[in-house]
């Protein structure tokens, strides 16, 4: 019977497997890359309890009368704070504080980013001269006096959190701008892109479907690298009175120890370190290695 | 080559335009109305008025169709936008708001102080990471490849404030092998710039360790480096003359474009060491909301940035002929 054979299509070809698929396995391979994945994964996870109120959802009460400036004992594991705070809770607080920042602050300079970068990429003309004059533009300014002014103006006008990640989303985005707008001028002129139009696939479908679909994994890397340099940005803001306004960020917890070493009291500071640094190494390795399993002009 | 020199110029000034505009916009439009907090709480309706007229804000935002038509066409300009423009290409950026000292000579002060600083960081910051990346571009795949790169993420990874802080703390404070900070002009004040310097250069060393790793890498496969190994030309020679000649073009791109950052100093080295630089006018600017020091200091250093730009791509041009602007 012919029928048979044409309700379940022959296999003809092995599909292969997708860039995605491949770039895992050979992430994988990496036994250090992957330790540092699991870090980052519990990073997340506490910032989640702590959102939902799980965690340390009473930071910012001491732990009892007259219990300032204690040193890590087995009751308060990571000692107290000059407020009699423990550091422990504040250290985990500073988690959610401090993820929720960069993640948002990411997000802002993707969402700016990549669009602008694609449009100026495959339009050109007048659309790319402006869209280059102002990356020029903002990209003159000292990065971080452009964050700074950003936050100083910011402040008196937002509440919470927002003034500190928008004034770094909303001065962050050229270089991402400027790498996917060279890569779409790039992919422009490839057949696939050609073929595209002419099935006659609108532009924006050319751009967002098709074009932007195979840059991806440049956002992804440039992403986990960007997500430290908030989260760095956040403790200099932080010392310098721009930062969050609740005061438990890791920046706040840093910025008190001025106040706290001239006492000897260190582990304050220490703790605050160590999270931001396991966060950092676990993001730049990840970071590096998902560039060398993505990134086809380094395949050896 | 003077057509491209014209070209190239041509093209900073709709940038210094821009900045000019992204400074106004930041520091004229969004705070609101800073006379008020400037004439204190108890002031008069006369004195807030007084303050406004000294710092040209009774004037229009951006066109000032009022004044056209009282005197005529050109003073369509007399606006808060256009006078921003036309004091700032004249470095006047009035005078700050605590000190009453006119911004530019404040200015020209902290430079002093902050290069002192800088200037060895950046000679000690280059020199090493050089000869670094050098050495484990040669090594690449060995261990002590792995070991720098791994030192170079975790210097990478570590908090600059915390590095500082530590810094001053232990060796500074605790094991007091340098002053804890402070400032002295001259030779004799050169034992408050080492500590500072040390911790600059070594922050820094991560990062320029590891892109100049790659500009290396790069250089080691060209086929002249196997030509030069061929010939029989000493490892030290390729590695000193051959390669790092050649790796020069990025390296001049990036230490080219660090030197504006240069007048700016560090913002928290000077804040924690005392030291009067430019960083240290900036810190306390923001501490006392002096909107005439942040906006002038800004400008300048954007000003340094577009020059340095400017500079690098003549330079590539003189260097290099086939580079030409489009």
């Amino acid at each position: 019977m012919s029928t048979a054979n044409t309700t379940t299509p022959p296999k003809m070809v092995d599909k292969g497997s997708s860039l995605w698929k491949d770039a895992w396995l050979r992430f994988k391979r990496g036994r250090v890359a992957m330790v540092m994945l699991w870090i980052v994964v519990i990073y997340a996870v506490v910032a989640m309890l702590v959102v939902t109120g799980a965690l340390a959802s009473n930071w910012n009460d001491a732990v009892g009368e007259n219990m300032e400036y204690l040193a890590p004992s087995w009751q308060n594991p990571f000692g107290t704070d000059l407020f009699g705070r423990s550091v422990l809770q504040k250290t985990i607080y500073g988690a959610k504080v401090s993820l929720t920042v960069a993640l948002f602050a990411s997000m802002l300079s993707i969402a700016i980013g990549v669009p602008m970068g694609a449009i100026a990429g495959y339009f050109g003309g007048v659309v790319d001269e402006f869209v280059v004059w102002l990356y020029s533009t903002l990209s003159s300014i000292p990065h971080f006096l452009l964050i700074l002014a950003f936050a100083f103006v910011l402040r008196d006008k937002l509440p919470g959190l927002s003034s500190v990640y928008l004034a770094m989303g909303l001065t962050s985005w050229v270089g991402l701008c400027r790498l996917i707008r060279g890569e779409t001028l790039k992919h422009k002129n490839r057949d696939y892109v050609a073929a595209a139009t002419a099935f006659g696939a609108s532009k924006a479908r050319v751009i967002f479907r098709h074009i932007l679909p195979n840059v991806t994994h440049l956002i992804l890397i440039d992403f986990s690298l960007r997500f430290v340099a908030f989260i760095h940005a956040e403790v200099i803001l932080s010392y310098l009175g721009l930062g969050p306004k609740d005061g438990g960020s890791w920046g706040a917890m840093i910025n008190d120890a001025k106040q706290e070493l001239s006492r000897g009291c260190w582990w304050g500071l220490a703790a605050a370190t160590v999270a931001i640094f396991l966060i950092s190494l676990a993001l730049n390795t990840v970071g590096d290695r998902m560039r060398d399993a993505l990134d086809p002009k380094l395949r050896s | 080559m003077l057509a491209y020199i014209v070209r190239r110029l041509m093209y900073t000034v709709p940038i210094v335009c821009g900045v000019l505009l992204v400074t106004f916009v930041i520091f004229n439009l969004v705070p609101g109305d800073i006379s008020r907090e400037l004439a204190g709480k108890n002031a008069s309706q006369e004195t807030v008025a007084e303050i406004r007229a000294e710092l040209g804000m009774d004037k229009p935002k951006f066109v000032n169709i009022q004044g056209m038509e009282d005197d005529g066409v050109l003073s369509v300009f007399d606006s808060q936008f256009f006078n921003h423009f036309k004091n700032a290409l004249v470095f006047d950026f009035g005078r700050s708001l605590k000190s009453k000292e006119n911004v530019s000579d404040l200015i020209l002060r902290g430079a002093g102080p902050s290069l002192r600083l800088t200037i060895p960081i950046f000679i000690a910051l280059l020199c090493s990471s050089l000869t670094i990346s050098l050495l484990v571009a040669f090594m690449r795949g060995k261990a002590f490849d792995h070991i720098v790169l791994f030192l170079c993420v975790t210097g990478l990874s570590l908090p600059y404030l915390a590095i500082i802080l530590f810094g001053q703390y232990f060796l500074a404070f605790k094991l007091q092998w340098f002053p804890i900070s402070g400032y002295e002009p001259g030779w004799s004040g050169a034992k408050y710039v080492v500590l500072p310097a040390i911790i600059g250069v070594l922050a820094g060393l991560g990062g320029d360790v590891r892109f100049y790793r790659t500009v290396m890498l790069d250089e080691m496969k060209a086929d002249y480096v196997r030509t030069a190994y061929a010939k029989g030309v000493a490892t030290r020679r390729v590695l000193f003359v051959h390669v790092l000649k050649n790796a020069m073009i990025p390296v001049i791109t990036r230490v080219v474009l660090a030197i504006p950052f240069l007048f700016l100093g560090s913002l928290l080295l000077e804040r924690f060491f005392g030291i009067p630089g430019l960083g240290y006018l900036m810190i306390e600017a923001i501490g006392g909301r002096d909107f005439p020091v942040i906006s002038g200091l800004t400008f300048i250093i954007s000003i340094l940035f577009v020059v340095g730009n400017l500079a690098t791509d003549i330079c590539y041009a003189l260097v290099d002929p086939r580079i030409s602007l489009k």
